[in-house]
């Protein structure tokens, strides 16, 4: 497997035997596995985040600031006292601040597209769709450290859980699976979209209505009926009931399951339409 | 040829963008084991071609197979026998050298083990061993270009797609990468490689294809595109570029040609039909007291071809040579004087 014994080059030089060695003993493996190639986009998704960390920022003090910012301006006057707003408001700004990272999953698509590295990848006989769902695994640690950011900060504030680690656990889960189908709809516009800027323009428009016209800061009741309606079907609101339920221990199965469907549905409907675009793409 | 011995065969493809015909009709066979060289001008389809070929875009209509198999309907396959360096970085900048191609190995199906032994191989095979923990992007041209060779020969490709490997290198990074092509013909792999330079062309490929606005505008080995020119050229340096003007003349007298002149103020040159004509010209020149430095006889320089095929010069596109150096000098029976 080695070239020692062959003309070998020094530095800075190429040597055309070294070459031809190197090229004689270059067999072809096995395929790899859709799993296995997902994995390893996983992987280099890791060691971008070694070499520029400065990408975490945004999961680690978008979180912090969103927290001290909604629990001190708005717990006075919607609870009475932001030690009882926090522990309703908790679950809520933590699916807003994940919800609001998933569009950085389109952005750096995007990016990538723009440089030749996709092309590369493109061309390798490879499962079509590890180039993406390799990130999006990747996604899952950037959303489960700012989990942690906010979890952290929240109990010195006075956050109380009422079901404990098994309870924040699986909230943290249930999240975990509905922002995994949510980055579908970034991917799927991360390879439309000509330019990042416009890219952002999209994402923003989406996210914060469906993040601010929900139950996160105000209960529905208290809204026009017109407006409770459309925040009773927000796949945001069903989202922070259901993590408020598993938080607090009075989770319905109703509620988990419907906010599974709705992932279901996120995956079965931009999945296959990003991988359409994705094919398509010039 | 029949299409089992062609690595590469293109019929009639087409692709644009809009109302730019990036691709118009383009008709192309590579014979397998060979060096295919396609030679354009900025613009001419190289690169829309190329990536056509390697499965990344979608032809408008036309066909296009790669070992037989077709690059639309059967893409998977192609994929697996061919590798591409495209002309822009297609490595992945914020990794080093080492972990674009562990990535690439661990992509191909290595293990772990394999694909680090074969990335230490290939960066040592490629000088690149001090560099190979360094990001990317702190590469020099030549070592990027480099590592983006390497990273297109993890696994030994039966077909090479290479996009102007060389523009924007020095010399000296430009012979490595001719370098690396040779092994690559040497291992067997098939290789097509894009190039505005002519000289390229000239030194590597065994046939080649002139494209122009996105159309085969002329093929055949180099010798043959020489010989649809003309069947030959005459250069002269003479000692004192005083004496150009006097030697334009006889030499137009003699040869019945019409005479270039050289942006060397003491050169000279001239297509000629009637090879024997050409001692009776020097003769003249002799006889009339104009001192010869140097001459060469020899078939016409591939610049001369693309003169006559297009009408343009082909200095028009190559302005941005970093090298400066001229294409390629006339080939056979160089005399000195
Ligand atoms: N994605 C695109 N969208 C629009 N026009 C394009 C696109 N890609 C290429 N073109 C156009 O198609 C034509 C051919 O481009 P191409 O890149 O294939 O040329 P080339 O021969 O590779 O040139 P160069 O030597 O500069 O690399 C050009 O006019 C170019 O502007
Ligand atoms: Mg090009």
């Amino acid at each position: 497997m080695s070239v020692t014994s062959q003309p070998t080059a020094t530095p800075e030089t190429v040597a055309r035997g070294a070459v031809e060695s190197v090229l004689a003993v270059g067999a072809r493996p096995a395929r790899p596995s859709g799993l296995a190639a997902s994995l390893t986009f996983w992987w280099r998704a890791m060691l971008k985040i070694k070499h520029v960390p400065e990408q975490l920022f945004d999961v680690t003090m978008f979180p912090v600031m969103f927290l001290l910012m909604f629990t001190y301006l708005f717990g006075g006057a919607l609870a009475g006292s932001t030690g009882a707003y926090l522990q309703e408001v908790l679950p809520g700004i933590l699916v807003m601040t994940v919800a609001m990272i998933t569009m950085y999953t389109g952005l750096t698509l995007n990016r990538d597209i723009q440089k030749g590295v996709h092309d590369r990848f493109r061309s390798l006989p490879i499962w079509r769709p590890s180039t993406l769902v390799g990130p999006l695994l990747a996604d899952g640690v950037r959303y489960t450290l700012a989990s942690a950011v906010i979890l952290g900060l929240g109990l010195v504030l006075g956050f109380r859980p009422e079901a404990g680690v098994g309870g924040v656990v699986a909230a943290i889960g249930l999240l975990l699976v509905f922002c995994f189908s949510l980055s579908w709809i970034w991917t799927a516009l991360g390879i439309v979209m000509r330019s990042e800027q416009a890219l952002m323009g999209v994402s923003m428009m989406v996210l914060f209505p469906l993040t601010f016209v929900s139950n996160v800061f105000v209960p529905p009741e208290t809204l026009p009926s017109w407006l409770e309606a459309f925040v009773n079907v927000n796949p945001i609101t069903l989202l922070v009931t259901a993590m408020r339920g598993l938080i607090h221990g009075h989770a319905v199965a109703g509620e988990i399951g419907t906010v599974l469907v709705v992932s279901a549905g996120l995956i079965v409907l931009f999945g296959p339409l990003t991988m359409l675009v994705y094919r398509r793409k010039a | 040829m029949t299409p089992s011995e062609s690595a590469v065969s293109v019929d009639g493809l087409v692709k644009h963008f809009g109302t730019t015909r990036a691709v118009d009709g383009l008709d192309l066979e590579v014979a397998t084991g060979s060096v295919h060289g396609v030679l354009g001008p900025n613009g001419a389809g190289k690169t829309t071609a190329i990536r056509m070929l390697a499965t990344l875009l979608r032809p408008d209509a036309g066909r296009a197979t790669v070992f037989g198999h077709d690059v639309v309907t059967a893409a998977d396959e192609v994929r697996s026998r061919v590798s591409m360096t495209g002309q822009f970085a297609s490595v992945d900048e914020d990794l080093t050298g080492r972990e674009n191609l562990i990535l690439l190995g661990r992509l191909w199906g290595h293990t772990r083990q394999a694909a680090k032994a074969r990335a230490a191989d290939l960066l040592e095979a490629f000088g690149l061993t001090e560099a190979a923990g360094r990001q990317v992007k702190t590469y020099s041209g030549g070592m990027r270009r480099r590592i983006d060779i390497a990273a297109s020969i993890v696994v030994t490709p039966d077909l090479i797609f290479l996009d102007e490997p060389t523009t924007g290198l020095d010399p000296r990074s430009r012979n490595q990468v001719w370098e690396i092509v040779r092994a690559l013909v040497a291992a067997g792999t098939t290789v097509l490689l894009t190039t505005q330079y002519l000289d390229e062309a000239d030194q590597l490929a065994e046939r080649i294809s002139v494209i122009d606005h996105g159309k085969v505008i002329a093929e055949g080995t180099s010798s043959q595109l020489k010989a649809s020119v003309g069947t030959g050229a005459l250069h002269v340096r003479l000692l004192d570029p005083q004496q150009r003007g006097q030697a334009e003349r006889l030499l137009a007298t003699a040869l019945a040609e019409p005479i270039r002149l050289e942006a060397d103020p003491a050169a000279l040159s001239a297509t000629v039909s009637d090879p024997r004509r050409v001692s009776y010209a020097l003769s003249e020149l002799a006889d009339a007291g104009v001192e010869i430095a140097n001459f060469a006889l020899g078939q016409p320089s591939l610049d001369e071809v693309f003169l006559t095929l297009t009408g343009r010069p082909a200095e028009d596109q190559s302005v941005d040579r970093p090298d400066g150096e001229p294409p390629s000098a006339p080939t056979t029976e160089e005399v000195r004087a």
